[in-house]
């Protein structure tokens, strides 16, 4: 194939892995910047969307898309329930420390892991996506419900947005973030802004999960990925800033699919991620984060 | 060969008399090892071998002498319970299950481990290893070389096992046989890999349960480059297991007269592919696929929506779905391609007595998928080498005497082991007969090739195990032991 | 001004190597190898802990000074027919080298920053370590012992297969690291880089060159890293990219914190104690990262601070 179609569909293959993956570092983005922790089970959250997902499926099987439905709604909710009760048992009582934080999410992960292995199985499941067509272009053919995918987690980045900017809880939240003293003075209720933020992150998390299983299938480590990416995301997006951390997916989604055309692909890999590496370094704050994060 | 002749002897013989069949055996093995050059290498790779498992339905084994008296018990009364021949109080025979439970091999670990269950009870019931009991105890190595290695000095130093067996993934073999080598353990892995009879490991460490990545790629080209195309892009996974592919199938094409068009490496952290298939030059007659790992299936599927109808003939490993229902969404596009099959998923595929009885003791539906739930598909390709390699542990400790674990029993288990040729096809063996190599500690064996029609596997051509022979790189048996 | 450890403190912790030292003569075979691997792997924390305990500064990305050792050792063994000692050497000064080019870069950054920019480091050099598969063995790895030569010192000859060989060499590398990080944390350098770790903005205010101290702390902490990799090559005959994971950066991490964040005694503990949950946990249940994972939430819960730090925290107040 010629450079042109090839690096078309190369940016047309980053930009679907850069909306879905801003989906999932959304949500860890939400948690680092208002909480101020690391939250390593976040990846976990995903793996949970995409296999509650392979459940629903199952459950109604032969009615793909009533079982996709379902689990584009109850999953996230299943989960976020996962993460309240996190953050209830755990979280709450070590005071978010970051330390603390970081080992009781890695337990967390474990936890989280061993189940979906003993009930789930250790195998990769497909579950068939609700829609399927193939967009014939002239060079090449191309998943339609892909393009699904794109869509969908461009409006759910939308309506996250809005939420945050527009409403009593948007607000609440970003008191939070900028001074967490300040914003109790104010009466705003810290502790459940906390356990709220951790569930939403959680279940945009779950979301992404849900809409990539048909694409990706599901599998118990599958979280490991998209954390690392997220977190990548969200530190060169700088914290807790929402267009950053689009911005960031972009860039990094359509960097590796371009890359990947020139450079052999496992050496691309090495630039890419030596590249976003040096843009941290000369950028501490991330692109659009304050010099002196 | 000093073992054939050996083999003929009754296995009460072998329990009544261990120590001096032993010396017997060692006599003979010095022997052999004095006429290793002239006669074994020269028979090996001369015309004068036994003619290999013929590739039509007559599973006549090709060497009858080598077949053993108790296996021959077995065959006739399949699950018949025999009560052990020796005396109350008889210590049980432990073996090492090194299992994948967890991390990225647990798909496979799980099938494994249900396979060695399954071949234990089947031993125990017909009267145990040498008429004692096996007693199987089973670690999980995380599939992590480094757990691995751990796991294998608890077999050895804290279980105290006779024998450890049934890795699979290369690493944790890797990683764990130096440890074998140093604790004396013998180590039977079921792996797949090269790295067994590439000569890399120690004197301790067997694949007699499954051939090897070369021995099949070997024994499938010829047929591959003569009905599929001459003009081949290979789409792999760049690291160690796609390389073996690219290499010794790159090999076989330049050898057949073939080109290849294109070496397609995929990083190991990729989950979509789409952006990789516009380097596959338009003029490839053959594509040949083996990917692993938990993307295989979207690696397929994004096949399938790239190309549409226009595409090449497609060879691929099986292992690009080994576990995956074939009528998953998104795997429509596969149909009229081919893959190599270590054994037939499909029970009516290979009808033997063997496998036939394998699958049930296994509780294999004919789709190959468990009996209880029909979306938990097997491993049969390579699952099959837990089985024989616990037969091959049965037979070879029946025939060289081994009782406990010292170095000296050890040593003949590894001599006798080095020294067998044949294991023949049956309910031991039910993915066929196996012709073991001594010197580089491995297996050969038939394979399959199968075309997806209807949205399934059937075999359309057997390999010869002439046609997965390659010229060893190493000798084993002049290691130190 | 030069604090010195009082004689309490040096007693406890040459107490622990003596300890160490005479254990080896009535543990059983299985912990008497356990116990030499969990000395590399706590000497690994050891150094993790120079850097996160004493400079804190979280780094997410110790794999890969690990993995230099590692490959340090091996490759030389394996491609170069290196001695033990010349390995050893090699590999120490890998970690070294990768410490010193990495902490140049990285450590313009603070943070959060600083942990992305380790992890991703170390995510590049797992790459590369996949992507020269030709000379690293990739995936699957080299198996070292065929060629590395037994050691001689005088006419004593050392065998890397020999158990008490492998248990004295941990030894000896897990004391000797365990001295250099309590020499450290004396030392003027030492409070230097506490304090930077308590507060860097007056550490520098107080006319310190902060960046220098903490790329002598990153080169310290890389090189003790690169030595236990090292050690572990030549004990266990194995290299592989797996060393180079994300996994292996994590382990140093956790075993730190679940011993006790700058505690010395913390890293031998929570390696210990790790290994051990997983040992015993693995054997009695199919589903044992549960176990791991509900005993971390647990020390989380009951001890905040570590082990160690909880020890120090609610009974003596004077350990290091």
């Amino acid at each position: 194939m010629s450079l042109g179609p090839h690096l078309f569909l190369a940016l047309l293959e980053g930009t679907v892995t850069a909306l879905v993956l801003a989906l999932t570092a959304l949500g860890l983005s939400l948690v680092f910047g208002v909480m101020r922790i690391v939250n390593i089970a976040h990846g976990e959250f995903f793996m949970l969307g995409a296999v509650l997902a392979w459940w629903f499926a199952s459950l109604v099987s032969g009615w793909p898309v009533v079982g996709f439905l379902l689990a584009l709604i109850l999953g996230p909710l299943i989960v976020g329930g996962v993460a309240v009760a996190a953050d209830w048992l755990i979280l709450r009582r070590i005071d978010y420390d970051p330390e603390s934080t970081i080992v009781a999410t890695i337990g967390l992960l474990y936890i989280i892991q061993q189940v979906v292995l003993t009930l789930y199985g250790g195998d990769a499941k497909a579950v068939e996506a609700p829609i399927y067509f193939r967009v014939s272009f002239p060079w090449f053919g191309y998943s339609g419900y892909k393009l699904i995918v794109a869509g969908a987690s461009a409006l759910l980045l939308v309506t996250t947005w809005i939420a945050i900017t527009r409403t009593e809880i948007g607000l609440q939240m970003r008191a939070t973030q900028l001074d967490e003293e300040m914003a109790q003075a104010f009466g705003v209720p810290v502790r459940r802004v906390y356990a709220a933020v951790f569930a939403l992150g959680a279940m945009l998390a779950a979301v992404a999960g849900v809409l990539v299983v048909p694409i990706q299938q599901a599998h118990y480590l599958m979280g490991g990925d998209p954390l690392l990416l997220s977190f990548i995301v969200v530190i060169i997006g700088g914290l807790g800033n929402l267009r950053g951390t689009l911005v960031a997916a972009l860039i990094i989604g359509i960097t590796d699919g371009i890359i990947s055309v020139f450079f052999s692909p496992t050496l691309a890999k090495v630039l890419a991620t030596l590249l976003v590496a040096l843009v941290l370094v000369i950028r501490p704050g991330g692109l659009f984060g304050d010099e002196d994060s | 060969m000093a073992t054939d002749n050996d083999t003929d002897k009754s296995p009460t013989e072998a329990d009544d008399l261990p120590v001096s069949r032993r010396s017997v055996f060692r006599s003979a093995a010095a022997l052999a090892g004095a006429a290793v050059a002239g006669g074994v290498v020269g028979r090996y790779l001369g015309n004068s071998q036994p003619a290999a498992a013929p590739a039509g339905d007559d599973h006549k084994p090709p060497v009858q002498g080598a077949k053993s008296a108790s296996a021959q018990a077995a065959e006739q009364v399949p699950g018949r319970i025999v009560k052990p021949a020796s005396g109350p109080g008889e210590r049980p025979i432990k073996l090492g299950f090194q299992a994948h439970r967890t991390g990225i091999g647990a798909g496979y670990g799980g099938w494994y481990e249900r396979t060695t269950r399954a071949a234990v009870k089947v031993i125990n019931e017909i009267g145990g290893i040498a008429g004692r009991p096996i007693e199987l105890i089973v670690e999980d190595d995380g599939t992590d070389p480094k757990r691995g290695a751990e796991v294998v000095e608890k077999f050895a130093t804290q279980h105290k096992v006779d024998f450890a067996f049934g890795t699979l993934f290369s690493h944790v073999v890797i990683g764990s046989a130096p440890r074998a080598g140093e604790l004396k353990l013998p180590y039977l892995v079921v792996s797949e890999g090269y790295h067994v009879a590439s000569g890399a490991l120690n004197r301790y460490v067997f694949q007699p349960g499954l051939s090897d990545v070369r021995s099949q790629v070997t024994a499938i080209s010829s047929w591959v480059m003569d009905n599929l195309g001459k003009k081949a892009t290979i789409i792999f996974p760049d690291y160690a297991f796609g390389y073996n592919h690219r290499d010794f199938f790159g090999a076989a094409v330049a050898k057949l007269g073939g080109t290849i068009k294109a070496l397609i490496p995929i990083p190991p952290t990729e989950s979509s592919f789409t952006k990789y298939f516009p380097k596959i030059p338009s003029d490839t007659e053959l594509l040949y696929h083996v990917m692993v790992g938990p993307g295989v299936l979207t690696f397929v599927r994004e096949m399938g929506e790239y190309f549409g109808s226009k595409r090449p003939q497609i060879f691929g490993f099986i292992d690009s779905l080994e576990g995956v229902d074939m009528a998953s969404p998104g795997l429509e596009f596969l149909e009229g391609t081919y893959f190599w099959e270590g054994l037939p998923r499909y029970a009516g595929e290979y009808p033997t007595r063997g496998h036939k009885f394998y699958r049930e003791k296994l509780g294999l539906s004919d789709s190959g998928a468990s009996v209880d739930d029909a979306k938990d598909v097997s491993n049969n390709s390579h699952m099959f080498g837990c089985w024989e390699t616990l037969f091959i542990i049965k037979e070879i400790v029946e025939q060289s005497g081994y009782r406990e674990a010292t170095p000296r029993d050890r040593e003949a288990f590894i001599e006798t082991l080095e020294n067998t040729r044949w294991f023949n096809e049956g309910i031991e063996h039910p993915q066929g007969h196996k012709m073991f190599i001594g010197k580089t500690h491995q297996s050969h064996s038939q394979q399959f090739i199968s075309k997806v029609v209807d949205q399934k596997l059937k075999v359309v051509h057997r390999t010869s195990i002439e046609d997965s022979l390659y010229e060893p790189e190493t000798d084993y048996t002049k290691r130190a032991l | 001004m030069r604090q010195r450890p009082s004689g309490k403190i040096l007693a406890l912790h040459a107490g622990i190597i003596v300890v160490l030292l005479v254990a080896q003569l009535f543990l059983p075979p299985y912990h008497h190898t356990n116990l030499a691997r969990i000395m590399v792997f706590a000497s690994f924390a050891v150094g993790y802990n120079v850097l996160m305990g004493y400079t804190g500064l979280l780094s997410l990305g110790h794999a890969m000074f690990f993995a230099a050792g590692v490959y340090g050792a091996g490759l030389t063994v394996f491609h170069l027919h290196f001695g033990a000692i010349e390995a050893f050497g090699a590999g120490v000064l890998s970690g070294l080298a990768l410490a010193t080019a990495i902490g140049l870069v990285a450590l313009r950054t603070t943070g959060v920053s600083f942990l992305i920019v380790t992890l991703m480091f170390a995510q590049a050099a797992f790459l590369t370590t996949l992507h020269f598969n030709q000379i690293t063995g990739g995936d699957q790895g080299l198996v070292i012992s065929s060629e590395l030569a037994s050691l001689r010192i005088g006419s004593f000859e050392f065998s890397f297969a020999d158990p008490a060989v492998k248990y004295n060499a941990a030894l000896l590398l897990f004391a000797v690291s365990f001295a250099v990080s309590m020499a450290l944390v004396y030392s003027p350098v030492g409070r230097v880089l506490i304090a930077i770790r308590e507060n860097e903005a007056r550490t520098r205010m107080l006319g310190y060159n902060t960046y220098k101290y903490k790329l002598l702390s990153m080169i310290i902490s890389g090189a003790i890293s690169g030595a236990a990799g090292a050690m572990y090559a030549l004990l266990f005959s194995y290299v592989g990219s797996t060393f180079a994971s994300i996994q292996y950066s994590i382990f140093p991490l956790l075993w730190t914190l679940v011993g006790g964040v700058g505690t010395l005694m913390g890293p031998i503990l929570g390696t210990g104690l790790m290994f051990y949950v997983v040992d015993v946990s693995s054997g009695l249940t199919h589903s044992h990262l549960i176990v791991v994972g509900i005993v971390l939430v647990v020390l989380v819960l009951w001890f905040p601070r570590g082990i160690v730090g909880t020890v120090r925290e609610r009974w003596f107040p004077w350990l290091p």
